[in-house]
């Protein structure tokens, strides 16, 4: 059997020359300007934090912690059909000392507060936390006095809304939380379509006073009466 | 359930070992509802343990606001081997709250009696253990009373986005 063997100028073309060019490293018989050539196209720079900030966004632990229904969504991404394992997310710690993800799923009580704050500051650096569904990012239909919402009193990284958001949308937060820890931050849609100004306002035209006190929906800041 | 004329008969039981236990009867949607004097609940339940109506099934508080007296307990018995159910309802007045505890009679009526007193402020005299059960130690008020504000926040939106609490900066 004869066996041809390639220059490694250019993209190579044949898979069993590269592999011979490897044992011949590996044995230590490629020299001179081979060698050279081998090594310029196996090395790949970069920056240290580059490199760690990839690996931070590929191998998250998230924290064992549900709270209400979104906890149930929460376990689904786990599932097969998610899969969360794709992204390196799936090992799911118990302990907060181990985890370096507190993704809250559900409504946030005034009493729970403290505990989940506590669990928060147990957990090392560096650490993110994600606020999954409408409950603990604005209190969602439970706008009452029982709840607190979790901006409150805890840095969130991602709040996922919804009621409760489905597997997907819990997905792409965490999707989007990966793409923050590795540094490239999608820029919001506003900013991205250059759509600034196009606010949920009513105009003086439309009846409202000015375009911040006609917005539709809202309290004037400050005041919860009625809320 | 009892009907109409098995409730009455019930009232007029409890009316013959005490005349002021029973201040009335309600009937409706076939069910039955005893209105008892608070100062007199721990004897009427007595009286139903005696008759049958062995389980609690439920014990909890209404606001009848703005009737008065405003505060209720209502009292949900059971009788297990009869599956045969009927309510006692006492009504306090908002300014003296006070009714006996029954968990001597019942020891599973300790936590919804703790409950009653978190949500709706009834003290329930003899209860071995009256804190708060749902809401924070510290927390002042009585949330589920009708004339409690609602509480909540405004809801962020684009435009006053940039007065949130979630500015951590």
């Amino acid at each position: 059997m004869e066996i041809k063997r390639e220059k490694l100028d250019g993209p190579p073309s044949d898979f069993r020359a590269r592999q011979l060019t490897s044992r011949d490293l590996l044995r230590g018989d490629l020299e001179g300007e081979d060698l050279e050539r081998y090594v310029e196209q196996s090395i790949m720079t970069t920056t240290l934090e580059k490199a760690v900030s990839w690996s931070q966004g590929n191998s998250i632990y998230p924290m064992t912690f549900g709270l209400a229904c979104c906890a149930i969504e929460m376990m689904t991404i786990v599932g097969a059909r998610m899969d969360i394992a794709r992204f390196g997310w799936e090992a799911f710690r118990a302990s907060p000392r181990q985890a370096d993800l507190l993704i809250l799923s559900g409504r946030v009580s005034v009493k729970m507060a403290p505990v989940i704050r506590r669990i928060y500051d147990q957990m090392l650096e560096p650490k993110w936390a994600i606020s999954m569904g409408a409950c603990c990012s604005s209190m969602g239909v439970f706008n009452n006095y029982a709840l607190v919402p979790s901006d409150k009193f805890m840095p969130i990284d991602v709040h996922v809304p919804g009621c409760p958001p489905r597997p997907e949308a819990l997905m792409h937060g965490i999707l989007r939380l990966r793409d923050k820890i590795q540094g490239h931050e999608p820029e919001g849609w506003r900013r991205r379509y250059d759509a600034v100004g196009t606010e949920e306002v009513l105009t003086p035209e439309d009846g409202g006073e000015s375009i911040r006190d006609g917005a539709i929906n809202v309290f004037p800041g400050g005041d919860t009466a009625g809320a | 359930m009892p009907d109409a004329t098995g409730l009455e008969l019930t009232a007029h039981e409890l009316r013959d070992v005490n005349a002021e236990s029973i201040i009335g009867t309600d009937f409706q949607r076939q069910r039955a509802v005893l209105l008892a004097e608070p100062a007199h609940i721990v004897e009427v339940l007595t009286a139903l343990h005696a008759k049958g109506y062995t389980f609690l099934t439920s014990l909890h508080g209404v606001d009848y606001y703005p009737e008065e007296p405003r505060l209720g307990v209502l009292y949900e018995m059971m009788d297990m081997k009869a599956v045969d159910r009927i309510s006692v309802k006492a009504r306090v007045p908002l300014d003296d709250p006070h009714i006996a505890t029954v968990t001597d009679l019942f020891p599973g009526a300790e936590f919804p009696e703790r409950e009653v007193f978190d949500m709706f402020g009834v003290i329930f005299d003899g209860h071995p253990d009256l804190r708060r059960i749902l809401m924070p130690e510290d927390f002042e008020g009585f949330p589920q009373r009708r004339d409690y504000p609602m509480g909540g926040e405004p809801v962020l939106f684009t435009y006053n986005e940039e007065k949130s609490y979630g500015r951590w900066q």
